[in-house]
């Protein structure tokens, strides 16, 4: 190119000036795309259109497949139970059925289904509904991971694992078009908590056969245009990774006392970019707030931050199958070296509650007593008398966590008060989530992080995991008198101080054995602006769209 | 030229085979399957689920199953999520991801040529200095926090632009651009004034400024021309680029793009979902290379000749 013009040609020109040309007019339109900016918070106010950042997007809206917590905060506008719960108490409220008798052996229950409920395209809700649709639930084709929700139920777990085929021999008749009655294996008192989860709600039998088999996965029926549901509000628009937007049903037997008209879902993944958001007035409600805002929020805008307990506990799982860690004395001189509130405050900053016990504390009325004390001289005489007196000779262990700086900073911390309270040394592992599931499914890890959030609000869905060879159970730890307790002596108390009794027992030989470490009760962390109203904190985090409206009040 | 082409697509071919193969079982052998869950998923659900996407069949089976299915332009359903197939979703993010591709792509022209050319003009002088350390600065500041510094700025302290969206609310779609070319406006940046500066040192410019042409006119219709020409010959892999590299931009951004879902679906070991996307990628960034190769050929007489057979 040194001595002749690299282009010699005339066409070259026109090319060029093709080519800008081209991009002269893709710049206009991007251009003609601007314009002012507006807010969402102002505007939904005028419309009662409440933002909500709903955490991701859903992967169904199917009630007997899904299984996250965003799927759900769209599915309870969509679709109502035979049961609500009070916001403020979360006491079981009628919702599809009015009222309903408990026969006195505790193990019928009779539903009387409102007249005046209706499905969004004016079909009345009956009783067939729900047996079609809890028949439906139980398919094994459909694969539904919540079916087990169903088990309390006579003969609800043997159907759906196959070993009976015929389905009315489960407990679930419909004595009318407005009576369901429900025969229980066993006196269960969280059964009615049980009937305002998704997995037990009913769905729309003529919309369901209209776009595939009963029990295919993900068909059309769930799609926008599609969906007939029969709760408060109506699927409007589901764009993916976009939005999802419900609006009031004029159907609903309460619509009268439903003040929202509408709702619009974004599937906020960023925790960071949902909370600018938040500030920039495009949401009302944010799905979390990440942890080094919290200081921030406390110091600057106190009244729009909502921490409140949530029904969860943070945990480490201890595999009891490895030699050195099958000693009780080395799990539990490792959970008392461990401080809690310094982690609480200096690393996950969220103001949650230290755990000394697995259930959190006031579930239902219920409190375990504390099952150690954090008490380092008693951790390294534990130890010493475990043959490792200042930690001497202690195996290298791992610490397994999934990758996130959360949980990281967590470990390092733990890891820290290990080395300086025991003198003993772990080390960190982490792995992607699916890595770390496989892992800790399989049994290959030491001890490994862990949390669990109750399904509902008994202390039941924190104490039957530790069965032996529960599916979550892990640890490879088991004790007779703790699944004699769990699975007979409290299913058959009569009253609740009776089986919360034997609760206390069973989480007691728990906590004693220690095959979990307990570290702190989750919190719910939300941004919530001023205008929303009638949206009370409660432990199950659970929002009752019909009571909130927006208000500058 | 059109044997050219012809022989360029048939190299894409087995390219494109190899791709798939090495996914395939790539993404098979990774540990954790795409339903395992924090909540243990009993044995028989986890059988009626495996059967249903026909996970319980010999990997060899699936993949020549999944081949046939390719074959007729079938991604098959994502695992993830039940109810969508992975073309829908791709259908569903392609348009997003491309129109913020293609934004990017004429910001980064737009501002990256202006700038390459203006300090081309005077270099190593203020006018050279400032707006190439700009560009360097914008090679240098990542997305993931050029974008929230956009954020901030423009959208909670002045108000300007929203922080999030894709044409929900009027300009949401500038900061996004903006954010995702800069790298690219940087690069261009230098390009141009690397082409700008050969250029402008060549004998027929100086003809051109010896004729008496005003300088203006010696720079836009002499200079550019060749200046120009190694810009253009980036714009293919760029676009390619930005097309399959706007992860981080549309998750910041909330954007419903392709990229999000490229990134999550290995996460979730949604396999069909990793599958499709990557198929997509790897098309796109054999076309777009492709297509800079005709366009550099289609500009240059010289090269154009020796694909008519004339020789050089």
């Amino acid at each position: 190119m040194a001595s002749c013009s690299p282009v010699p040609t005339s066409n070259f020109s026109h090319r060029l000036r093709f080519l800008s040309n081209l991009f002269c007019v893709i710049s206009c339109l991007l251009l003609f795309a601007c314009g002012n900016g507006e807010n969402n918070v102002s505007t939904g106010l005028a419309s009662q259109t409440l933002h909500w950042g709903n955490g991701a997007e859903p992967q169904e809206l199917d009630p007997h497949i899904v299984t996250g917590i965003p799927e759900h905060h769209i599915i309870v506008g969509l679709l109502e139970g035979l049961v609500l719960k009070d916001p403020q108490t979360l006491e079981p409220i009628p919702g599809m059925a009015q009222s309903w008798d408990i026969s006195d052996d505790a193990k019928t229950y009779t539903f009387h289904i409102r007249a005046n409920a209706r499905w969004s395209n004016g079909d009345p809700v009956t009783s067939a509904d729900f047996v079609w649709s809890w028949w439906r639930a139980l398919q094994p084709a459909l694969g539904n991971q919540y079916a087990y929700m169903y088990y309390p139920i006579v003969n609800a777990e043997a159907y759906a694992t196959g070993e009976i085929d015929d389905f009315s021999q489960v407990g679930v008749k419909a004595i009318d078009a407005n009576t369901l009655q429900v025969t229980l294996a066993n006196p269960t008192p969280y059964f009615l908590q049980l009937l305002d989860h998704y997995s037990m709600f009913p769905v729309h039998r003529p919309t369901i056969e209209k776009f595939g088999g009963p029990a295919e996965r993900g068909t059309r029926w769930t799609r926008a245009g599609n969906f007939v549901g029969n709760g408060p509000f109506t699927l409007k628009q589901w764009d993916l990774n976009r939005l999802v937007m419900i609006e009031k049903s004029p159907t609903y037997y309460d619509a009268d006392k439903v003040r929202l008209h509408a709702i619009r879902f974004y599937p906020t993944e960023n925790v960071s970019t949902e909370e600018r958001m938040f500030r920039a007035g495009q949401l009302h409600v944010t799905g979390s707030l990440p942890a080094d805002k919290i200081a921030v929020y406390k110091k600057t805008n106190p009244q729009a931050l909502r921490i409140s307990p949530y029904l969860g506990t943070y945990f480490y799982r201890i595999n009891t199958k490895i030699a050195h860690l099958a000693d009780k004395r080395i799990r539990r001189a490792l959970a008392m070296a461990i401080n809690r509130q310094q982690i609480i405050d200096t690393v996950t900053k969220g103001g949650q509650m230290p755990a000394f016990s697995f259930t959190p504390p006031n579930t239902l009325g219920y409190t375990a007593e504390n099952g150690f004390t954090e008490d380092i001289q008693a951790a390294k005489a534990l130890l010493a008398e475990a043959g490792y007196a200042n930690g001497e000779g202690f195996p290298p262990t791992d610490l397994l966590y999934n990758s996130n700086e959360g949980h990281r900073k967590l470990a390092v911390a733990i890891q820290q008060m290990w080395k300086k309270n025991l003198n003993v040394d772990i080390t960190l592992n982490n792995q992607d989530w699916k890595v770390y599931l496989d892992s800790v499914t399989t049994g290959n890890f030491e001890i490994s992080r862990a949390g669990w959030i109750g399904d509902y609000v008994d202390p039941n869905t924190f104490l039957d995991m530790w069965l032996t060879d529960g599916g979550n159970n892990r640890t490879g730890w088991h004790d007779d008198e703790y699944d004699q307790l769990i699975s007979e002596a409290a299913p058959a108390a009569k009253v609740r101080a009776q089986r919360y009794a034997h609760f206390r027992r069973a989480e007691a030989i728990l906590m004693d054995a220690m095959p979990i470490i307990p570290i702190f009760t989750y919190n719910s962390t939300h941004l919530i602006h001023p205008h929303v109203k009638g949206m009370p904190s409660n432990i199950l985090d659970y929002a009752s769209y019909k009571q909130i409206y927006l208000s500058e009040d | 030229m059109a044997r050219f082409i012809f022989m360029r697509l048939l190299q894409a071919i087995p390219v494109l085979l190899v791709v798939i193969t090495v996914t395939f079982f790539l993404v098979r052998l990774a540990p954790g399957g795409p339903f395992s869950a924090e909540k243990a998923v009993p044995p028989e659900v986890l059988k009626a689920l495996e059967a249903r996407y026909h996970l319980d069949q010999p990997v060899v089976n699936q993949y020549l199953s999944y081949l046939g299915d390719l074959a007729r332009g079938d991604f098959g359903p994502s695992f993830k999520y039940p109810g969508r197939s992975v073309n829908e979703m791709i259908a569903a993010g392609l348009p997003a991801t491309t129109e913020l591709g293609l934004y990017a792509m004429c910001f980064a022209l737009l501002i990256g040529a202006s700038a390459g050319v203006i300090a081309a003009l005077k270099p190593n002088s203020a006018q050279d200095y400032i707006p190439m350390s700009t560009a360097m600065l914008g090679i240098c500041l990542p997305s993931f926090l050029l974008g929230p510094l956009f954020m901030l700025v423009f959208g909670v302290w002045l108000e300007w632009l929203p922080v999030s969206g894709w044409g929900d609310i009027p300009g949401d779609k500038i900061l996004p651009a903006l954010t995702l070319a800069s790298g690219y406006t940087a690069y261009i940046a230098r390009l141009s004034r690397g082409g700008m500066l050969e250029v402008m040192s060549q004998d027929y410019i100086r003809t051109a400024r010896a004729k008496g042409l005003p300088e203006w006119k010696v720079v836009l219709k002499h200079g550019l021309r060749g200046g120009m020409i190694p810009v253009i010959a980036f714009i293919g892999p760029a676009f390619a680029g930005l097309l399959s590299g706007s992860f981080v931009v549309e998750t910041i951004f909330q954007i419903p793009g392709l990229g999000r879902f490229y990134v999550q679906a290995a996460f979730n070991r949604d396999y069909t979902m990793i599958m499709g996307t990557t198929v997509l990628f790897a098309t796109l960034i054999i076309f777009f290379n492709l297509l800079a190769d005709i366009v550099a050929v289609w500009l240059n007489p010289r090269l154009r000749d020796l694909y008519r057979g004339k020789g050089a």
